[in-house]
């Protein structure tokens, strides 16, 4: 059992991470790595939000999908999940502690309907995941995108200080560079894939 | 049967999650002073931060928090300050004159040479790194335009010559531009100034002057003597010209060797 949880972390953050193997929650990854500062908060915001979301979806899933065998309507039954979820979060949060959700601010309601929440969501169901694998694989998943976020971040932050060719400027570099990113976590997936 | 169940059961679900919603909504239901979106909507809106707060918002914010003075948004002028008082219910204490951005430095390319060829970073603190900037003269613009990139407003693009060029259509006088330039050529004046000024910002020596610029300030006094009105002072080599007592006669334009002596609004304004 625990080792099966230590792999479930290895291949979720490195191996199989969401952002650069799974090609989940990209919009994210490109539009908010501008800044180390701005990618820590929105992966700090996706920890938290993915781990509820696979929680409840998990419940939701194995306790009134499938007695009632509507399997089939997990998609949209998840998407109306997470989305009350976070909505209903942000207006307890802004109630009982406004530090922290200042701190999540804008990044919220942004991840409401991403892929990446959605994806681990589904994920969980189709791997047959019990609650705790699930709570595991859902909290490094989202470590496994805050890294690269973060990565990302990093990098873009030194390419704005060089002199670039005007072809590349922009969204170019951006895309090259999580091209190669990508490719040397391709590495991992030598090691344990899932 | 099997649409009708699917349909019940997403239907119930978006029903349990809307009632839980509208519940949360009342039952967590934060109260905002109405008065700093009000506020909000009053102030220029171009989040440039020259206040010290991050965005309008958070200056409105303050304001209704008693935190901070009414007329703190220099970019809003009197105007905002007057409206923002009334919302608050006090007094306009506001009365201080629009406020632009003046470029103290005359020296382009051509009349003040750079002392080593720069292939840096284009951004004027990067270039300062490299043993205090490129320029022979060490207080003249560098030309890289970081002032012209952090203005939030718009207002400042360099020149074909290398020096930034002022748009008072749309300068505030928010002062972005002053904190960002790090050899301080852009200082915040009154737009309603009138009379001569001398655009310079060197305070070497009229000897070092000679050697790296064809337009810097000597400091040699001739104008202070040819000035009838008592407004020109010659501090740290560097004339300096109080435009509340110039009377624009132009005698210190005749006598300066240099003739850098201009009339303001004439230089440097796009």
């Amino acid at each position: 059992m625990e080792l099966n949880l230590a792999a479930i972390i290895f291949v979720a953050i490195l191996a199989n991470n969401i952002v650069l193997n799974q090609f989940l929650g990209v919009c994210p990854y490109l539009g908010v790595s501008k800044r180390i500062e701005t990618s820590l908060g929105m992966g700090m915001a996706v920890v938290f939000v993915m781990t509820l979301a696979a929680i409840v979806t998990w419940f939701i899933f194995n306790y009134i999908l499938v007695p009632m065998d509507l399997v089939y309507l997990r998609t949209i039954a998840f998407i109306l999940v997470i989305a009350s979820l976070v909505q209903l979060v942000e207006i307890v949060m802004k109630k009982n502690n406004p530090t922290l959700f200042r701190a999540l601010g804008i990044y919220l309601p942004l991840i409401t309907t991403n892929c990446a929440i959605l994806g681990v969501a589904l994920l969980n169901i189709q791997m047959d995941h019990n609650i705790v694998q699930t709570i595991v694989y859902a909290i490094a998943a989202a470590i496994g995108f805050t890294l690269a976020l973060v990565i990302m971040a990093g990098i873009r932050e030194r390419l704005d200080l060089v002199n670039m060719p005007g072809v590349l400027q922009g969204a170019a570099v951006t895309l090259v560079t999580a091209g190669i990113l990508s490719l040397s976590f391709m590495g991992f997936t030598g090691i344990m894939s899932l | 049967m099997d649409l009708l169940t699917a349909l019940l059961v997403i239907g119930s679900m978006g029903l349990v999650f809307g009632g839980l919603l509208a519940f949360a909504a009342n039952r967590f239901a934060v109260e905002e002073d109405a008065r700093v979106e009000t506020i909000c909507d009053l102030l220029p809106g171009a989040n440039c931060g020259a206040c010290g707060f991050p965005g309008c918002i958070s200056f409105a914010e303050n304001i209704v928090g008693g935190k901070v003075d009414v007329s703190s948004c220099v970019p809003g002028g009197k105007d905002a300050c007057d409206s923002i008082c009334e919302v608050m219910g006090v007094d306009s204490v506001a009365s201080e004159a629009k406020k632009v951005a003046e470029v103290y430095c005359l020296g382009t390319r051509d009349v003040a040479p750079d002392k080593f060829e720069y292939h840096g970073v284009r951004d004027c603190k990067a270039a300062m790194a490299y043993s205090g900037g490129f320029k022979a003269c060490t207080h003249g613009c560098l030309g890289l335009g970081t002032c012209a990139d952090c203005c939030p407003f718009d207002a400042l693009h360099m020149g074909a010559n290398g020096l930034p060029l002022v748009d008072l259509e749309r300068c505030t006088g928010c002062g972005i531009c002053v904190k960002a330039c790090p050899r301080s050529i852009i200082r915040i004046v009154n737009a309603d100034r009138r009379g001569k000024y001398v655009p310079c910002n060197s305070k070497d020596k009229g000897k070092v002057v000679r050697q790296v610029c064809e337009v810097g300030c000597l400091g040699d006094k001739a104008c202070v003597k040819a000035c009838t009105q008592d407004a020109i002072v010659v501090e740290e080599f560097l004339a300096v010209i109080d435009s509340s007592k110039c009377d624009d006669c132009g005698k210190c334009v005749e006598v300066c060797k240099r003739m850098i002596i201009k009339d303001v609004v004439k230089v440097h304004h796009a």
